[in-house]
């Protein structure tokens, strides 16, 4: 338990966001970013921090073999990894609330499985620990999204999805949270309360900001708040902004219970003292709002309970995405092997792309910049691949042409076919000819020859 | 200042002690492991010899001067009696009893809180002088024997340094006398073993050369000193002064080594920033690695000074890769570093606390002794304290103190208990040092305030405030002038508190002092801490405060808990201060109209100084209150000796 920390990973299940990208075979978790599974990023950057005891929770049962099958082979004698399995569809704090017995740590560290990220985790835990908060947030400014020439702009305009942006209210020396409004919330008035107002002083509201779902909790709070809300699905969406609207009237009955217990073995010196001492401490140190506004007006000893909700905010040279949409996938994809190239962990070409020694390529076929070919991947003549992620074991016929997209593995696509903007899932089969623009291909799904297709999902009906 | 001096020579069996020059003190002492009159002698007079020590290098013009006045002011009284007392036949008997509580007393005062390889210090102390003791006849023997012959002595010279094979078969290293030797020594002697055995040659070789220009007097006295030397490191130096004197030649071949050898042994928590080659070496070992501001001020260069924007994020990037810090502790060293915490109290407190926590979670690890890893790992804790901010006097006093008090465990001690006492040592410093000290200032200070009394303080201390609390509640009559500065503007927030009680207070910034300080009956003042010639070491801009108040007669009256007393002497507040971050002072707050300095950094021309603490000479003290009573300003060095006394027994 470093630093008494814990870390839960919520890896999720098989997302309703991402079908057809994902399946029973292959949870949101396992989704490959560059290749590898979105989930290992997260792994490793957690890794990366010294943090080896982990807790990874998925929703459903399938989902947690196959996880749990995945990171015991690949993290072997690396982590210590503990996955838990959950019901679906209980969200994050009901997979939390789930697995609360098992957390012992002072306070716990909340990942989500979907982050790709290298901003340290240990930022957020130190903020979190420097200001004793209930619960600490990490947000990254919002990441460019959609392709990235014009010219093949998406006519959907996933953009400008509302569901992606937050408003977030923070105070100004940027610490502290003030107000959080996620997605579907942000169609009605904001309501700011009227004390958190008064307390501060002055609120600034962003909307350039991203809840990178990257918390921070005490784990006293955490589980009290899980305890009492029973009907608190999400953390972003309800614990949160429950503990950011709570903050000056606190309901948790944390504060304090350390102290008394601190001091067990010394009995000699009872009560006055004690509050002399936490005053000397209160009134030398300089305090936040939260503390003068505890203090009431005539700067007693406190006589409101308050939490602090606090924010880490990543510079802006950090990458910082969630992979929670379509759009996501192949936006991460496409900055893990481009502009964020140190996150895949793999080592570029003089090209600057990947191609594994073990992939066969035709003649006059050119892989440009910012490409990734798999192992045993074949390309036959002439085919053109830029700015894509190609899997392993596909066969790609001839004059193909492969543009902005990802590839899984064992994907078959044969002579004439031209891909933009899309994502083919493993197993598929693109028969001669197929033009694709902004698509999404199904695992194991078969397009005929000659099909022209735009903005389209394609897959299997069976469901 | 003169005047303060002669007294102090006056009285010079007391104040000996205390009364040595800032920059070699503690070092001095820790390697003297003496009976006390011939210590501080000692002390006073190496770093005058080796003027610049590495503990704090002054700007060589204050060094020289400060020093050069000093010195003929300490020098004479104190020498004199230290030449010719201990030297002679003093020295075996006193020695045989004085060992083991003077060389426990020494140990401890010398166990510096921040020395990294002083771990556990009390202990191979403590036994190593018994082993001296116990071996000692037989130079005691020599001793008598060689006294009337005067130089043939110098050949056996060498013998006793071989006595100190009382550590193990040094007896092949006397002879070759090569550092690479000693070195290999190093983890088996103490420090003052070591320095004893190399002096010991070094003053052998000065006496043979003696000899043979100088008179039997003269050598004599060398050679009886030299005798003495295994035994007494101290009498050798003052010894070595002697020799030193003979031969002038030889001086510096014998200063400088020492110096040498000392930076390598007492790595000072004041490192000087301007030396290139050390602050490379303690980057390697830095937890946290900062940027140093570009252009400082050429005068303050020795402290240290890092780009505030780097430091934090850097070390909270870190957060879990820190394996062997204790999370509290990291959270407090967090604290400072972001300023969350300050004041020497509430860091000191915190400190303490923290370090409470680390003990609770600590055990010892297996084939180690309590003893010394605790104190290892407490060293670790403190460096890495320091990394985030200097230590406060305050802090550098508890550190100490924890520190004798681990040293002192009795070894029938089981894990439990030992951790179980030292948490109630700590808890009773901040009850009795701390709390209760302040409870005892406010009932002193209290009867200094009449009805109609105008108060001024400055800054917002804790006690200060405590003292105008209660004076309230006694329901005196008076009204309170708050002086606040920037950057800090700490002062609003004891006005907040203040007026939220009721009191009638009045808020100005220091540059309208002059003008408010007609109306002042009484200056109260907090402090970060009193230095032993009564200096009053405080958040900057005191000093101004007290000097106007001075000026127009106002009575000045200094709040200082005893623990925050310190034996050092500093005449200036350039060789020891703290720099804040210069952006604090270039930029205002909220007024962006104003901020031209914005890219100040790029400029070469231009360099701010946010120097946080100043130093008020006593002068402009009328009265230092203190939890044992109320003190003029030169009494302080009394306090501290009482109390070091004190703390010793605790």
């Amino acid at each position: 338990m470093m630093m008494d920390f814990q870390v839960v990973v919520l890896a999720g299940g098989t997302s309703k966001k991402l079908v057809p990208l994902v399946s029973k075979e292959v949870p949101k978790a396992l989704l490959p970013v560059a290749n590898r599974p979105v989930l290992s990023y997260v792994l490793e950057l957690l890794e990366h921090s010294n943090l080896k005891d982990l807790i990874v929770v998925v929703e459903g049962q399938d989902a947690a073999l196959r996880v749990g099958g995945w990171i015991s082979g690949a993290y072997v004698d690396r982590l210590h990894v503990e996955v838990a399995a959950v019901p679906e569809d209980v969200g994050t704090a009901g997979a939390l609330r789930a697995i609360a017995h098992h957390l012992t740590a002072n306070d716990i560290l909340v990942v989500s499985g979907d982050l790709v990220c290298d901003v340290s985790p240990g930022a957020v835990a130190a903020a979190h620990r420097r200001h004793g908060a209930a619960v600490t947030a990490m947000l990254c400014s919002v990441p460019v999204s959609g392709p990235l020439e014009s010219g093949s702009s998406s006519g959907k305009d996933k953009t400008k999805k509302p569901g992606c942006c937050n408003i977030i209210g923070l105070d100004p020396t940027k610490q502290f949270l003030l107000y959080i409004a996620t997605g579907p919330e942000i169609e009605r008035d904001i309501r700011v309360q009227k004390s958190i107002l008064r307390a501060v002083g002055q609120m600034e509201i962003r909307a350039d900001l991203m809840d990178a779902h990257l918390y921070a909790f005490k784990r006293a709070v955490l589980q009290e708040v899980l305890d009492q809300k029973d009907a608190f699905q999400s953390l972003q969406q309800d614990v949160l902004p429950y503990l950011v609207r709570s903050q000056l009237r606190s309901e948790l009955s944390l504060n304090g219970a350390p102290h008394t217990e601190e001091n067990g073995h010394d009995k000699v010196v009872p009560g006055i003292n004690q509050v002399m001492l936490s005053q000397l401490l209160a009134k030398t140190s300089t305090p936040s709002f939260h503390e003068l506004y505890a203090m009431g007006p005539n700067g007693s000893a406190p006589v409101r309970r308050t939490h602090k909700c606090c924010v880490y905010i990543a510079s802006q040279d950090k990458y910082c995405a969630r992979l929670n949409s379509i759009q996501a996938f192949s936006d991460i994809n496409r900055d893990v092997i481009g502009e964020a190239s140190h996150l895949s962990g793999y080592s570029f070409s003089a090209q600057n792309n990947i191609i594994h020694p073990s992939a066969e390529l035709g003649s006059k076929t050119t892989v440009g910049q910012n490409c990734m070919l798999g192992e045993g991947s074949q390309l036959g003549d002439k085919c053109s691949v830029k700015r894509s992620v190609i899997g392993r074991h596909c066969r790609i016929g001839s004059n193909v042409k492969v543009v902005n997209s990802v590839v899984m593995n064992h994907v078959t696509i044969s002579d004439g076919c031209s891909i933009q903007g899309s994502v083919i899932c493993s197993n598929a089969q693109l028969q001669e000819r197929v033009v694709l623009k902004d698509c999404q291909v199904g695992a194991g799904f078969v397009v005929t020859s000659g099909s022209e297709y735009k903005g389209e999902f394609l897959a299997k009906k069976e469901r | 200042m003169d005047p303060r001096r002669g007294a102090r020579v006056v009285i010079d069996p007391k104040v000996r002690q205390v009364g040595f020059f800032a920059p070699g003190a503690s070092p001095g002492r820790t390697q003297s492991g003496p009976p006390e009159s011939s210590s501080p002698p000692v002390a006073d007079n190496s770093p005058t010899g080796n003027s610049l020590s590495p503990v704090m290098i002054p700007p060589p013009r204050h060094a020289s001067d400060n020093l050069l006045s000093a010195r003929p002011a300490l020098y004479p009284p104190l020498r004199r009696p230290g030449d010719t007392i201990p030297v002679g036949s003093y020295n075996p008997s006193e020695f045989f009893h004085g060992t083991s509580p003077t060389a426990s007393f020494y140990s401890k005062v010398g166990d510096g809180e921040f020395s990294e390889d002083a771990s556990g210090a009390g202990w191979t102390h403590r036994g190593n002088s018994g082993k001296v003791a116990s071996s000692f006849p037989g130079g005691g023997f020599d001793l008598t024997a060689v006294k009337p012959s005067n130089l043939t002595t110098v050949s056996v010279v060498n013998m006793p340094p071989g006595i100190s094979v009382k550590s193990g078969g040094a007896s092949i290293e006397v002879q070759n006398e090569q550092p690479a030797s000693s070195r290999s020594l190093k983890e088996k002697t103490s420090k003052a073993e070591r320095r004893a055995l190399q002096e010991a040659q070094r003053a052998a070789k000065a006496a043979a050369k003696a000899e043979v220009s100088k008179a039997p007097i003269a050598a004599s006295g060398v050679a009886t000193s030299v005798n003495a030397k295994p035994a007494k490191v101290s009498k050798l130096s003052s010894q070595k002064k002697d020799s030193a004197s003979v031969t002038a030649s030889e001086k510096k071949g014998v200063d400088r080594p020492p110096e040498k050898d000392r930076k390598k042994d007492v790595p000072h928590p004041r490192m000087q920033f301007d030396d290139k080659s050390r602050v490379e070496k303690a980057k390697r070992r830095a937890v946290v690695r900062p940027i140093e501001v570009r252009n400082r001020v050429e005068l303050f260069r020795h402290l240290p000074q890092y780009e505030r924007g780097t430091l934090l994020p850097d070390l909270e990037s870190k957060f879990f890769l820190l394996d062997p810090m204790h999370p509290a502790v990291y959270k407090v060293g967090l604290q400072y570093l972001a300023g969350d915490v300050s004041g020497g109290n509430a860091r000191c407190i915190a400190m303490l606390q923290a370090f409470q926590e680390a003990i609770k979670d600590y055990s010892t690890p297996p084939e180690k002794t309590l003893v010394r890893d605790l104190t290892a790992r407490l060293s670790s804790y403190v460096s890495f304290l320091i990394e985030c901010r200097p230590l406060s006097i305050s802090m550098g006093n508890a550190i100490r103190f924890l520190k004798s008090r681990i040293a002192k465990l009795p070894l029938s001690l089981s894990e439990s208990e030992a951790k179980a006492s030292l948490q109630s040592d700590i808890n009773r410093f901040i009850n009795e040092k701390i709390v209760l000290a302040d409870k005892v200032i406010v009932r002193h200070a209290v009867t200094k305030i009449r009805d109609g009394d105008v108060l001024l303080t400055y800054g917002s201390s804790s006690a200060v405030e405590m003292i105008l609390l209660y004076a309230h509640e006694l329901g005196k009559q008076f009204r309170v002038v708050v002086v606040d500065s920037r950057p800090k503007l700490e002062g609003q927030l004891l006005l907040r508190r203040l007026v939220g009680k009721g009191l009638s207070c009045t808020y100005t910034h220091i540059n309208a002092v002059s003008y408010i300080m007609h109306e002042v009956t009484r200056v109260f003042l907090g402090a970060s801490s009193v230095l032993s010639n009564g200096t009053v070491y405080s958040r900057v801009g005191t000093a101004c405060v007290s000097m106007v108040a001075h000026a127009f007669r106002v009575p000045v009256l200094v709040c200082c808990e005893a623990y925050k007393f310190y034996e050092r002497v500093q005449l200036d507040s350039i060789c020891s201060n703290e720099l804040g971050d210069p952006d604090a002072i270039s930029k205002v707050p909220g007024r962006e109209e104003i901020n031209y300095l914005d890219d100040w950094a790029k400029s070469e021309n231009l360099q701010l100084l946010n120097l946080i603490y100043d130093a008020t000479p006593s002068d402009y003290v009328s009265m230092i209150i203190t939890d044992y009573g109320m003190v003029p300003p030169t009494s302080v060095p009394v306090i501290v000796r009482e109390y070091r006394r004190e703390h010793l027994w605790i």
